[in-house]
């Protein structure tokens, strides 16, 4: 840890000490014609494949009024919608949370036989399609599924009903609260915990106390990625939801559906309720990211 | 980072205090993990194993879904070699030189990871279609984008280019400007330097990213199955299919095809791993 910290400081000096050479450098390359070509392109290609998709949801939802679009939005399916995006983030958060935390504490300050296999395996969710994700789930809890002969004599229903559809979502979030606590975990190091031992704390303060101050803004990443992608994702959830109008749609459902439909006014009235939802996360995840000593990345 | 005494310190003096209160993280983990993911896989594989090896082929190499993959998996590559290319490129303006707008340019390439897969599906589909904003651009030649398997490579390069851009970036951050300024000194000329100095270390995670990009559009589902018209021999993917099969309750042929995909993404990401490995030992 220390080590890193010194080449931080030192890179840093080494930026300074050649500060001059390199603002005349920079001056230089402005004005070649080459670079300039190159940014060109660069941008041309992220307008061509990202920006102007991204601005288009907007002025579709906008263009025609907002009478229009208010309308759309103001049906009772579209507020169910919203009511069932909410209710799946708000199950999927706190569970994935309280794993994500556990399971980097077992990763992060602890060395076994079959780590690197339970890193591995944290990951999968974001390897597996989505849909192959939803067919599991219908294969446990479907008509013939493992589940089903107990889930028939309780009389619960998981498939096209709440359950499910939390479930999928669950899945497809898994890693990402693991995933962001971790190497801050790591980055923290245990000597303040076990400081913390020594003077008598147990194992709730330290948590609350020590470690959870450390890894906050770790944390706070992971949970916002999480909620993005809660709120967002589509496959799984639309394979074991069966989509069925004003009970089983989350938004993500309601806008293929409302564009099948030819609905195109309220599907983009709820795309841009969902593209507003990614613009905030991307916005937080800029602050939070200010916040952290070291970039993260995906 | 810990040297041995710590260690040694650590098991003798509350070694007991940490068995008897590891087991609530440790219980919490793997049941949780065992419930929410390797029960479902454990159900997937033992529907495939019950259905016999000849059923399993049969379905697994039917036309429908022999043609299936091959949509998925050439546009997919394609998509994600395109963004091997522009993604390094978009990397490299970005890290190596300024321009009015940068921060933000920067934080948008996150795009896709924060815009649901259906508004992808819904704006790309708008966009590109023979009337939308890029779309009308090409229709006078002839070229239609959406739903066609050019619609389903477009959402591919949409959804797959963050993943070489974020792979690179921090790799070419760190790469110091004056090996590439010693190279020039000594003489080389430019294309020497490109192709000698700058390029090998960044070939490990430009391969890198490329495979994440591909592992991801290869699963693609939300944005692909409105961007496209889903007609089988056209422009049908393979998680479409196994949606459709499901659709029709044909358990049995989306589990075949789901079991394909699910082999193909472990695949990729052991290859994944070995790429990984490989540009550590480059960073080292």
């Amino acid at each position: 840890m220390l080590r890193n910290f010194f080449s931080r400081v030192s890179i840093k000096e080494k930026g300074g000490e050649f500060g001059n050479i390199k603002v005349t450098k920079n001056d230089h390359r402005k004005t070649n014609p080459q670079t300039q070509l190159l940014i060109a392109i660069a941008l041309g290609y992220l307008f061509l494949v990202l920006f102007i998709p991204a601005l288009a949801v907007f002025y579709e939802a906008f263009h025609q009024g907002i009478g229009e679009l208010f309308a759309a939005m103001g049906s009772r399916e579209f507020l169910h919608a919203v009511r069932m995006t909410v209710i799946m983030a708000a199950i999927a958060l706190p569970l994935n949370t309280v794993f994500g935390l556990c399971a980097a504490w077992v990763i992060a300050r602890n060395q076994f036989r079959g780590r690197a296999l339970l890193i591995s395996i944290l990951d999968l969710p974001f390897a597996i399609s989505p849909v192959v994700a939803g067919l599991m789930i219908v294969l446990l809890y479907g008509r013939n599924g493992w589940f089903a002969p107990l889930l028939n004599s309780l009389d619960i229903k998981v498939l096209f009903a709440i359950p499910g559809m939390a479930m999928a979502t669950i899945f497809v979030t898994l890693p990402f609260v693991a995933r962001e606590v971790i190497p801050v975990m790591e980055d923290m190091g245990s000597d303040q915990e076990e400081a913390a031992r020594i003077l008598g704390a147990n194992d709730w303060q330290i948590f609350w106390r020590v470690t959870l101050p450390n890894i906050r803004w770790g944390l706070l990443y992971g949970i916002l990625l999480t909620n993005a992608r809660a709120m967002g994702e589509f496959g799984a959830v639309a394979v074991v939801s069966g989509g069925i109008l004003g009970r089983t749609q989350t938004l993500p459902i309601f806008v293929e559906q409302a564009y099948k439909n030819y609905q195109t006014q309220a599907a983009f009235g709820a795309a841009a309720i969902l593209a507003l939802l990614g613009f905030v996360t991307l916005i937080v995840k800029e602050i939070l990211e200010r916040n952290t000593s070291r970039p993260v990345h995906h | 980072m810990t040297n041995s005494a710590d260690y040694f310190q650590s098991l003798t003096t509350w070694g007991r205090n940490k068995v008897a209160t590891i087991s609530i993280p440790w219980t919490i983990t793997f049941v949780y993990l065992s419930l929410v993911l390797l029960l479902p896989i454990a159900a997937l594989m033992s529907k495939s194993l019950s259905l016999g090896v000849s059923e399993f082929w049969r379905i697994a190499t039917s036309d429908v879904a022999r043609s299936a993959y091959n949509v998925t998996f050439v546009t997919a590559l394609l998509a994600a070699l395109i963004n091997g290319v522009m993604g390094t490129l978009v990397a490299w303006v970005l890290v190596r030189h300024d321009f009015p707008g940068k921060k933000l340019v920067d934080a948008a390439v996150d795009l896709p990871f924060a815009l649901p897969t259906s508004v992808a599906g819904l704006v790309l589909a708008t966009v590109y279609s023979d009337k939308g904003w890029i779309g009308q651009l090409f229709a006078p030649f002839g070229i239609k984008i959406a739903f066609t398997r050019l619609g389903v490579f477009v959402a591919m390069v949409f959804i797959s280019l963050p993943f070489i851009v974020r792979t690179l970036q921090p790799v070419l951050q760190e790469m110091e400007k004056e090996i590439e300024e010693a190279a020039w000194s000594l003489g080389a000329s430019s294309y020497q330097t490109f192709f000698r100095v700058l390029l090998p270390p960044l070939v490990p995670p430009i391969l890198t990213g490329v495979a994440l990009g591909f592992s991801r559009a290869v699963g693609e589902y939300g944005s692909v199955v409105i961007v496209s018209s889903s007609i089988p021999f056209q422009d049908l993917i393979a998680p479409v299919l196994v949606f459709q099969r499901l659709e029709q309750y044909d358990y049995g042929g989306a589990t075949v095809i789901g079991t394909v995909l699910l082999l193909g993404s472990l695949l990729l990401l052991l290859v994944i791993n070995g790429l990984q490995q490989w540009g550590r030992r480059y960073a080292a």
